[in-house]
């Protein structure tokens, strides 16, 4: 293949090097300079893809952000391929491998297209749904064979070997966009002194200026491009950064800048030749002042078939001609309302190739430009427009006529014109983007035909953006935005700007023109589409209205308009125009739609940085983790923490499963010793006079009288009256409490308990401190514990002398320790607290000696277990924020007599919290001892009812007992207590229904003897 | 993501330090035991969603964990004061009213489509005249 379209001078790129690539599965030659969508259009391939819906023929159309058809899944290997890349935003490299991301089996030849040729008028907005509506269950088997026929990128398959990064900056003014406005704001406000970022999305800086037909001081443009970036690159206090999106701008100033780091060189980092480095960066910037200088995109006109491959911006051809070398075709017809596109032509003609005609929907064109057209013989048709494209895969040819756009007409013999290119221009809309992610409103300029910026605090918008499109205007606006921005924050002594001379241009005024009439009206002229990227048509538009969608907002949604990641650059403005046609309304008044972030799609790689694996999902490990990991156990997520679920045995080079090693570890506590790392449980260190008054406010029960020395089991609940958390306090001295909080309670407790003080009693004089990482916990329990305990501490274990909720300092294997006679298990149990650091030491210790005892290590399921057997809850599992501690039937920690006005104590008395009928806590023996209901399964009455049945309640805890030897469970059901001895039924999604007995919730030891041995 | 001044610490941090707590300023009553049940469902559970000038508050969770309130306006986002729990707001809904009596500029925002709503066109005439 040669490159066909490549004209031999001019442009830049860099012909002594020229690059390889593959599209399609098919070798190219381009140049290193030119994007993809250059090279492509340079070798002449003009399908790059198949349309989303329809899955008609699309060639390129723009040459920047704005481009909708030109999407391609880039990477030559499956671990780096990018999705929906825009050919016109990236730039070439050898080697580079590219696919259409639509088009089935290929672009050329699409399968989809004979649906979207036979169906195209059949398939209005809505077609899927109206089509496939009924029967409604059938929709997941219409949907998964629609989805086939459509389709956007890949995403990859494999783990990207790239890694990525972050960086936070502050700064006084940052600059987006390197155009004429942007380079001279960045340029006054640096030389102000004021600390610059300054962004431009390009591969390089200088924006409108690289194919600029105008001169600056008399030469090339580019001469002052490179002036003003050597400057800027030269002083500290600047940031410049090519290649960078700004694709998000959020409150207070803050914007995200996507910064591509070698994705212009080759697939990933390392071959680029930077291993180890980011591939892309996103940079967090915290601004004092925004400039916005983003420029303007170029509407195309919308007209017949304005979607065959041929069909281009006006601005888009003078890109590829001026800054690519590439001309895009053999003859042109221009189709415009104002003078600034006929650049375009004169390009075109300059590079040697033919135009046609230009066709201008003014009466009376007449500037600088149009002028310079007539004199090099082109012919321009005036009062007209290009109305239909004709061709197939491409343009063959223009049907041109004289249009009276007031009354959207026809008026004059339609002349067909042979051209392979149409180019057209309907004006240029601000890129409003940003400054709309904040969440103001785009206004509408009439003399401008475009929405400009609304008014964005600390922002100031400059240049084609502000609306200034003329050179010499923009240069200067820009420089005076930056000298603002630096005033504004806090470089007053900015100067302004010296700029260079510009030979001045006369354009004439411009007409609205966005969409050209046809003379079939409708449905029935050939389709015009309004957005490219989503297959949506001015009919489609036309037949929303007419179907009563009024709202700009509610035409978007039901015709996709301005959706995905185009988010309606090319299109917008030309639906709102037809909209308000065919509501016979202005503009603003059907009003814009929101543009969302972000601006252009960024990767996932990005967004994430380094916060992967542990940097996202941090873990917690106690300080006997690493005892657990060599003796073998699996391991539960709670919270963070990663704590021991259960420690499988290996018998006879057998591993033990969990159910065996369970129940192995629940006999092991019951009839001998067992231990527990309970090291995670929140620990909060209260302090200070007002500590005991504190606790009294926050728990339910009472704790005026608890004595140093003593330990108290606690609830606390919401104002509401919910159970929030629980846990045992214990008082170390008549000022200083130890609060235990469940493991995933404990931050939110301690923020809990500090929200009262700070803001209902700073009065109190209380302090709280999380200590929970500063001690490990141990638990010992099971009837040998005192055995074991007696062995390893100085501490007296009498029972009259360290009873149950007790707790005594002394040493446990030499290390001094906190112990408590706390029992989580119903067995006699010692809870040793060391600090952490010598946990590892004590542990062992306790195992030396208690081999002969048969110490067990139990995990959280075997711990499950056994506060199940004697009915004890877990705050989360057995309650859901709807619980009570009535609910619960602890009414023996609820301090109703209390003085003071705990939380939760008034929403008690209810009258829904006094509802008789309310879910209460009871326990469920299974009538068949095997089956283990499930956790959450609902219970009923009547095991007969029809669906919808009577919901009483739902089990919420459920196990195996080895004690039992059967199942058992929790659950929360309607009048509970009262119902004691009831058959309940579970019905389940198998059509089994199982039946259960409604019982006490202690299962073991009702009387708790054996905690207190 | 908002930048919020911390009247603690006394410097400006990333949302990301903070939590917030909803609405600042809700009294919890004196005397529960002789709060009606509707007067006590009220201070449980009625919030106020006003568009523009709301007192909310925050907590310095990851930072200096002090409580504190911030007077943002729900439609721009800006955060007009922050103060320490216990003091009042210098900026109210009233005394912005004010303001806009004096011809301060109106924040607009809120509905996201102009014009589609006979409310927001005559907001949208305001702006442009």
């Amino acid at each position: 293949m040669t490159q066909s379209n490549r004209i031999s001078t001019g442009g830049r790129i860099d012909r002594s090097h020229g690059l390889e690539f593959n599209f399609n599965g098919q070798s190219y030659q381009g140049y290193a300079g030119d994007t993809l969508a250059s090279a492509l259009l340079a070798n002449g391939v003009d399908i790059v893809n198949r349309s989303f819906k329809y899955s008609r023929a699309r060639g390129i159309v723009a040459a920047g952000a704005e481009e909708p058809n030109a999407l391609v899944q880039l990477g030559a290997r499956k671990d780096t391929q990018v999705p929906n890349v825009r050919s016109t935003q990236q730039a070439l490299y050898d080697g580079l491998v590219a696919r259409s991301t639509n088009g089935w089996p290929n672009v050329q030849r699409d399968v989809m297209s004979w649906v979207g040729k036979l169906g195209g008028n059949f398939m209005p907005p809505g077609f899927y749904y109206k089509t496939f509506m009924s029967p409604a269950s059938m929709w997941m088997t219409y949907e998964k064979y629609i989805r086939m026929g459509a389709g956007l990128g890949r995403a990859p398959t494999e783990s990207d070997p790239d890694i990525y990064d972050h960086m936070h900056h502050h700064c006084d003014v940052l600059v987006i966009g390197a155009g004429p406005a942007g380079l001279a704001a960045a340029l006054s406000a640096a030389r102000g002194g004021a600390r610059v970022i300054l962004c431009d999305e390009q591969e390089e800086m200088g924006g409108s200026l690289l194919d600029s037909r105008e001169t600056l001081d008399g030469t090339s443009p580019v001469a002052w491009i490179e002036k003003t970036i050597s400057e800027l690159a030269s002083m500290a206090t600047v940031t410049l950064l090519p290649r960078t999106t700004a694709n998000g701008y959020h409150d207070h100033n803050f914007v995200t800048l996507h910064e591509r780091r070698t994705e212009h060189l080759a697939d990933t980092a390392s071959d680029a030749g930077f291993p180890g480095q980011a591939r892309a960066r996103l940079h967090r910037v915290r601004a004092t002042r925004v400039v916005l200088a983003s420029g303007t995109h170029e509407r195309p006109v919308v007209y017949a078939n304005n979607d065959l491959p041929g069909n281009m911006v006006a601005g888009a051809v003078s890109t590829y001609i001026r800054r690519y070398a590439v001309v895009p075709g053999n003859s042109l017809v221009l189709t415009t309302s104002n003078d600034h596109a006929y650049r375009a032509a004169l390009d075109w003609q300059e590079a040697g190739r033919k135009v046609v005609a230009i066709v201008d929907a003014r009466a009376n064109p007449d500037g600088d430009l149009v002028r310079q057209a007539r004199d090099s013989g082109i012919r321009v048709i005036t009062g007209s427009a290009v109305i239909e494209a004709k061709g197939t895969q491409r343009v063959s040819g223009a049907r041109v006529s004289a249009v009276d756009l007031d009354h959207f007409v026809v008026t004059g013999r339609i002349e067909d014109l042979e051209c392979d290119t149409i180019a057209s221009s309907g004006g240029y809309s601000p890129v409003v983007h940003l400054s709309s992610h904040t969440g103001t409103r785009p206004k509408w300029h009439e003399d401008m035909l475009g929405f400009l910026p609304g008014d964005v605090k600390d922002m100031i918008s400059t240049g084609g953006v502000a609306g200034h499109y003329a050179l010499g205007e923009t240069l200067a606006d820009g420089a005076r935005a930056g000298r603002q921005a630096a005033i504004d924050s806090g470089f007053e002594n900015a100067e302004e700007l010296k700029l260079p001379d510009i030979k001045e241009r006369r354009d004439g005024p411009s007409c609205a023109l966005y969409q050209a009439p046809h003379e079939k009206q409708g449905l029935r002229a050939p389709k015009q589409f309004v957005d490219m990227q989503n297959d949506v048509t001015a009919s489609a538009i036309e037949l929303a209205t007419r179907e009563g969608f009024e709202s700009i907002e509610h035409v978007k949604r039901y015709t996709a308009l301005g959706f995905g990641t185009d988010q309606g650059k090319l299109g917008n403005i030309n639906g709102m125009a037809i909209a308000a046609r065919c509501l016979g309304r202005s503009i603003p008044e059907v009003g814009t739609t929101v543009f969302r972030p972000n601006y252009t799609p960024i990767t996932f790689g990005a967004i994430v940085g380094r916060h992967c694996d542990e940097f996202f999902d941090p873990k917690r490990y106690t300080a006997l983790h690493q005892w657990h990991v060599e003796n073998g156990a699996e391991f539960e997520d709670v919270g963070l923490w990663k704590r021991p679920w259960y420690f499988p045995r290996n018998a006879n080079g057998k591993k033990e499963n969990m159910h065996d090693a369970v129940a192995r570890e629940c006999l092991a506590v019951r009839e001998g010793v067992g231990i527990l790392d309970a090291s995670t449980l929140g620990k909060i260190d209260i302090q200070g006079p007002d500590a005991r008054e504190f606790l009294g406010r926050v728990y339910t029960n009472k704790w005026a009288k608890l004595e140093p020395g003593r330990v108290r089991y606690g609830l606390m609940c919401k104002d509401d009256g919910m159970l929030m958390d629980d846990g045992t306090t214990s008082c170390l001295g008549d000022n200083h409490f130890l609060m235990t909080t469940t493991t995933g309670g404990a931050a939110a407790v301690l923020e809990w308990l500090e929200l009262w003080h700070q803001t209902e009693w700073p009065e109190l004089q209380v302090y709280f401190n999380s200590v929970t990482d500063h001690w490990a916990t141990m638990t010992v329990t099971g009837p040998d514990a005192r055995k074991l305990m007696s062995e390893v501490t100085d501490i007296d274990l009498d029972r009259e002398k360290f009873k149950f909720m007790d707790w005594k300092e002394g040493n446990v294997a030499g290390i001094p320790a906190r112990v408590f006679r706390i029992s989580f298990t119903g067995e006699l149990a010692y809870e040793i607290n060391v600090q952490a650091n010598y946990a590892m030491h004590v542990w062992k210790t306790l195992f030396e000696h208690g081999e002969k005892y048969n110490l067990t290590p139990y995990g959280t399921e075997t711990m499950h277990v056994l506060r199940a057997e004697k009915g004890l809850i877990i705050v989360g599992q057995d309650t859901d924020g709807s619980v009570t501690p009535e609910d619960l039937g602890m009414h023996w920690a609820i301090g109703y007599d209390k003085p003071f006005h705990w939380i939760g104590k008034r929403a008690l008395s209810r009258p829904d919290t006094m509802r008789g009928d309310r879910k209460q806590l009871v326990g469920l023996k299974p009538k068949d001892a095997s089956i283990v209901l499930e956790e959450g399964a609902q219970i009923v009455l009547d095991p007969n009812e029809s669906i919808p049945m009577t919901m009483m309640g739902h089990v919420t805890s459920s196990y195996y007992s080895p004690s039992l030897k059967g199942s058992f469970a929790l659950a929360v059901l309607k009048n509970g207590r009262e119902r004691m001895g009831e058959t309940v039924y579970l019905p389940m999604s198998d059509g089994k229904t199982h039946e259960a007995e409604v019982v006490s919730t202690i299962f073991i030891d009702p009387k708790g003897e054996r905690q207190n041995v | 993501m908002f930048y919020i001044f911390c009247p603690y610490c006394k410097e400006h941090r990333e949302e990301e330090e903070f939590h917030p707590r909803g609405q600042a300023h809700l009294m919890r009553p004196e005397d529960p035991e002789n709060t009606s049940d509707e007067e006590w469902g009220d201070y449980l559970f009625f919030r106020d969603n006003p568009r523009g000038i709301h007192h909310e508050m925050w907590v310095h969770s990851v930072g200096c964990r002090k409580f504190f309130n911030i007077t943002r306006n729900t439609v721009t986002y800006e955060i007009l004061e922050t103060y320490p729990m216990g003091e009042q707001p210098t900026i109210t809904a009233e005394s912005e009213g004010v303001r806009l009596e004096q011809g301060a500029q109106v924040a607009d925002g809120g509905w996201q489509t102009v014009g589609a709503r006979p409310e927001n066109k005559a907001l949208n005439e305001e702006a442009s005249s």
